[in-house]
C-alpha cells in the first residue's frame, strides 16, 4: 500500500515537537487523554481512532441499501475487492461486521460506499439497511482482504456471485476491472430480477459491451451450480475465476475446480466461517477481567464473551485475520471449522482464535 | 447499634428461609427485566452525561484562565466542582462498576476507564467492587465501615482516642480521595510490619498510587495554574476548592449510604454459606437511600438509590429510579424497613452516629442539660483513667 513518507530531515523536528506538545497536553488532561476531548469536536480528525460518518443511505432493492461513508482523515484507501470492518451501535451495543467496499476509487467527494443486504434476523444488516440515519458516526478499520485482482490482470476473468456476493465484484467493476481484463463474464444469481443489487449499472455495462452478464433468478432457474455454470460459460477453465456468495455455492465451486485440478485459478470470498463441528461447551473464565462465562459448544468464545460484557479483541470474525487471538492458559477448545481440539496445560499459553473456537471443556483465557 | 445477630429483636426474625429465597427470586426478576430492556436510550444517556461533563470541565477550566477576576474565579470554581462531582459519581463510579460494559464501547468500559481521583481505578475496583459490595456492612470484613479508622459499632470497645473521631471523619471528608487511595492500598495494615512494607506487590501498588497522585496534583496544582499565567494562585486555589468540594460531597453521599441510624451491620460468621437470597437481604438491610430531586440523584451518581445500587451494582444507574418503587414494594410486603430520607436528615443522622460512637456507650443518650456536669466529670475520668476505671464506670452506667 502506498503511503506518503515525509522527508526525514524535515520530519524529525516536527515529530519531536509534536510528541513534546502531546506530552504537555497529556499533563493537562490526565487521567484522560487529549483525544477524549478532541473527539467531542471532531471525531473524524487525523490522529483519531478511525471512524466514519454516514452521509447518505441509498436504497438499492427492497432489502439492500448502499451506505455512503465519509471516512476519517486516517483512512488509507482500499484495493477494489477488499472489505472494511465496521462497528456500529445497535440498540446501544457495539457490533462489528465486515462489508466489501463498492465505491469507485476516483470519487470526487472522498467518500466510500458499502452495500448491505438485510438478511433475515440479521441484527446489524437490518439496522444498517432500514434504520440508519445520515449523520451517524461509526467505527472503521482499514481495508483488508485478499480478494483482489492481481497487478497483472488476467486476460479472461469470470466472476460468479450470488446475492450480496456481488458487492466485492462491483467494487472491482466500478474500478474498471473490465478495461484491463478485456474479457469479463459475470454470472450473477439472485432470487428474482428485482432482487439484483446494482441491476441498472450491471445491465448498462453489459449493454455497452463491457462485460458479458448472465443473470440467473433462483425463483425461476433454481440455484446456481457448477454444471450450469459450465454450460453458461463453456471456456470457464481458461478463466481466472472470482466467486463470492453463500457457503454452499462456494463449496460446490471449490469441489468442481478441484476435480478439474484448477484450484489455483479459483479465488473465493466468504462473509462467514463455515461451521462444521460443534461439541459440548464449557465454562470459560477470563482471569484478568474476572469474568466467567458458560459457553455452549456451538458458540465462538468471542461471541460468548462479548455477550457477557467482556471487551474482546476482534477482527474478521471468520478465522482469517488473527485479530482476536488470545492465550489459552489451560483447557480445551474446538475449532468450529474442522473440529480440531486444541488443549493447553497450565503455563502453555496456547494462542487461539476466539472467533472460530468454541469451548470444549473448562477454559482459562489470559485476558 | 449492634450487629444484627446480637440484637434482642432481630428485624428478619419473621422471615422464613423460604421467604428469603422468594425475595431473591423477585429481585432476580427485576434485574433480568432491566437487563433485557437496555438499549439505545441508555447508551445515549451515559454518552450525554459524559459529553456535558467534559464540556463543563473545559468551560470551567477556560474561565479559570482569567481567575484573577473574581467573577471568573467563582464561575470556574463552581463549574469545576460540579464537573468533578459528575466525573466521580455518575460517570466514574458507575462505569467502574461495569454498569456500561454491555455497550461494548472500549471508551466507556470498566476495564479501560481511569478517573479523576487519587486512587487508580484498578485498585479501587478491587477494594470497592470485590470487597465492599461482597461483604457489605460485615464488621471486620467491610472496611468501608469506618475505613478502619473509626469506631462504627457499640460492640467495638471504646478508647479515649475515639473522642477525636468526629475530627478524623471531617479531615477524611476534606481529603477523601487520598483517604480512599490509602484505604485501597490497605496502608495501615501494610505499613505495620517490615515484611509487609517490602512485599513487592504492595510496593508496586504504592508506586502506581504515587504516580497517579503526582499526575493528578501536577494537573490541578501546577500545570493549570501555570497556564493561567498571572492568575496562577487564584487558579490553584480554585482547583483546590473544587477538589475539597468534590471530596466533601462524595464523602457525605457515601456516609449516607451505609451509616445512618437504623442501617444494620452483620457479624463475620453470619455470612458463612450465605445464599443468594440472604445476600440480597443483607444488602436491603445494610443500605439507606436519599430522597430528593432528579438533579440530586444525578449529583450523587444515583447513589441516592443506594438500596437499589447495592442490590444491582452492575445495572446502569439511570434505571435505579424506575425500579425503586418495585424494590420498596418488596420491603413493604416482607415487613422490612426501607430507609429513605432527605440528604440533610441522612447526613445529620450519620454524623450523629459518628459522634455517639466517639463517646462511651450510652453516654450521649444519657446526657441531659441537668446531668451534664456529672456526665462530663465521668467522661473525663474515663478518658484519663486506665482500662479498669473505664470498665467499672461503663458497667455502672
Amino acid at each position: 500500500m502506498a503511503t506518503t513518507v515525509p522527508h526525514p530531515s524535515s520530519a524529525r523536528p516536527w515529530t519531536a515537537l509534536r510528541d513534546r506538545l502531546l506530552k504537555v497536553a497529556e499533563l493537562v488532561t490526565t487521567p484522560l487523554l487529549p483525544t477524549d476531548y478532541l473527539d467531542l469536536v471532531d471525531p473524524l480528525r487525523s490522529g483519531a481512532d478511525l471512524r466514519g460518518r454516514i452521509e447518505a443511505v441509498q436504497h438499492e432493492t427492497r432489502d439492500a441499501a448502499t451506505l455512503v461513508i465519509r471516512p476519517g482523515r486516517g483512512w488509507r484507501t482500499h484495493t477494489p475487492g477488499q472489505y472494511i470492518r465496521l462497528g456500529i451501535d445497535v440498540n446501544g451495543v457495539r457490533q462489528w461486521r465486515a462489508y466489501s467496499v463498492t465505491s469507485d476509487l476516483g470519487r470526487q467527494d472522498g467518500c466510500i460506499t458499502i452495500t448491505v443486504k438485510a438478511i433475515p434476523d440479521g441484527k446489524v444488516s437490518n439496522h444498517l439497511v432500514h434504520r440508519t440515519r445520515p449523520g451517524t458516526v461509526i467505527q472503521l478499520d482499514q481495508a483488508a482482504g485478499e480478494f483482489v485482482l492481481p497487478a497483472e490482470r488476467p486476460g479472461k476473468a469470470l466472476f460468479i456471485t450470488a446475492g450480496s456476493g456481488i458487492t466485492p465484484v462491483m467494487g472491482m467493476l466500478r474500478n474498471r476491472a473490465h478495461d484491463d481484463a478485456t474479457d469479463v463474464v459475470l454470472v450473477h444469481s439472485a432470487p428474482t430480477a428485482d432482487d439484483v443489487i446494482f441491476a441498472g449499472e450491471l445491465r448498462a455495462l453489459a449493454a455497452g459491451g463491457r462485460i458479458r452478464l448472465v443473470e440467473r433468478h433462483t425463483d425461476a432457474d433454481g440455484m446456481l451450480d457448477p454444471a450450469t455454470i459450465a454450460e453458461l460459460v463453456p471456456d470457464l477453465h481458461e478463466r481466472s475465476t472470482y466467486a463470492c456468495g453463500p457457503v454452499g455455492m462456494l463449496e460446490a465451486l471449490e469441489a468442481h475446480w478441484e476435480t478439474a485440478a484448477l484450484t489455483d485459478r479459483l479465488y473465493t470470498e466468504r462473509f462467514r466461517p463455515r461451521v462444521l463441528v460443534t461439541g459440548e461447551g464449557g465454562t470459560v473464565s477470563f482471569a484478568r477481567s474476572g469474568t466467567t462465562v458458560d459457553a455452549d459448544g456451538a458458540t465462538p468464545i468471542l461471541d460468548a464473551a462479548e455477550d457477557a460484557g467482556v471487551l474482546m479483541p476482534s477482527g474478521c470474525r471468520m478465522g482469517i485475520c488473527y485479530g482476536c487471538v488470545l492465550p489459552l492458559r489451560e483447557g480445551a477448545v474446538r475449532d468450529l471449522r474442522n473440529g480440531e481440539i486444541t488443549t493447553a496445560a497450565p503455563g502453555d499459553g496456547v494462542l487461539i482464535q476466539t472467533c472460530v473456537s468454541a469451548a470444549a471443556g473448562a477454559c482459562d483465557i489470559d485476558h | 447499634m449492634t450487629a444484627l445477630q446480637k440484637k434482642p429483636e432481630n428485624p428478619i426474625a419473621h422471615l422464613s428461609a423460604e421467604d428469603i429465597e422468594i425475595i431473591g427470586k423477585e429481585l432476580d426478576t427485576i434485574r433480568q427485566e432491566v437487563r433485557d430492556s437496555l438499549g439505545e436510550d441508555d447508551a445515549t444517556y451515559i454518552r450525554r452525561v459524559i459529553d456535558v461533563q467534559r464540556k463543563l470541565e473545559l468551560g470551567s477550566r477556560a474561565a479559570l484562565l482569567a481567575s484573577m477576576f473574581p467573577p471568573a474565579w467563582l464561575i470556574g470554581t463552581v463549574g469545576l466542582s460540579v464537573a468533578k462531582i459528575l466525573e466521580n459519581m455518575e460517570i466514574g463510579h458507575n462505569i467502574l462498576h461495569g454498569q456500561w460494559d454491555w455497550m461494548r464501547d472500549p471508551k466507556i468500559h470498566s476495564t479501560t476507564w481511569e478517573w479523576d481521583m487519587a486512587s487508580p481505578a484498578a485498585q479501587w475496583k478491587h477494594s470497592h467492587n470485590e470487597l465492599h459490595h461482597t461483604y457489605t456492612n460485615v464488621i471486620g470484613k467491610d472496611n468501608d465501615l469506618g475505613y478502619g479508622i473509626m469506631r462504627v459499632d457499640e460492640d467495638q470497645r471504646w478508647h479515649p482516642l475515639y473522642l477525636a473521631q468526629p475530627l478524623w471523619n471531617f479531615i477524611n471528608a476534606c481529603f477523601f480521595e487520598y483517604g480512599i487511595a490509602a484505604y485501597d492500598l490497605e496502608l495501615g495494615k501494610n505499613l505495620a510490619t517490615k515484611k509487609r512494607r517490602s512485599n513487592p506487590e504492595f510496593r508496586a501498588a504504592a508506586t502506581q498510587v504515587l504516580k497517579k497522585i503526582r499526575n493528578q496534583a501536577g494537573k490541578d496544582y501546577l500545570i493549570h495554574p501555570i497556564l493561567s499565567g498571572p492568575s496562577f494562585l487564584p487558579t490553584l486555589a480554585a482547583n483546590f476548592t473544587a477538589n475539597v468540594v468534590r471530596n466533601l460531597w462524595s464523602h457525605s453521599v457515601i456516609m449516607c449510604g451505609h451509616f445512618p441510624e437504623g442501617v444494620e451491620t452483620f457479624e463475620k460468621t453470619s455470612i458463612d454459606g450465605e445464599t443468594r437470597g440472604e445476600w440480597y437481604v443483607r444488602q436491603m438491610l445494610g443500605s439507606a437511600n436519599i430522597s430528593g430531586s432528579k438533579a440530586m440523584h444525578l449529583m450523587t451518581g444515583n447513589l441516592s438509590h443506594q438500596v437499589e445500587h447495592h442490590l444491582f451494582p452492575d445495572l446502569p444507574s439511570n434505571r435505579y429510579a424506575e425500579i425503586a418503587p418495585r424494590v420498596k414494594d418488596i420491603f413493604d410486603r416482607y415487613g422490612l424497613t426501607y430507609h429513605s430520607a432527605p440528604l440533610y436528615t441522612q447526613v445529620a443522622s450519620a454524623w450523629h452516629k459518628v459522634i455517639r460512637l466517639s463517646l462511651p456507650n450510652g453516654w450521649l443518650a444519657a446526657t441531659t442539660p441537668k446531668n451534664a456536669p456529672a456526665q462530663i466529670v465521668k467522661l473525663v475520668r474515663m478518658t484519663t483513667g486506665g482500662p479498669k476505671v473505664r470498665r467499672a464506670l461503663q458497667q455502672a452506667a
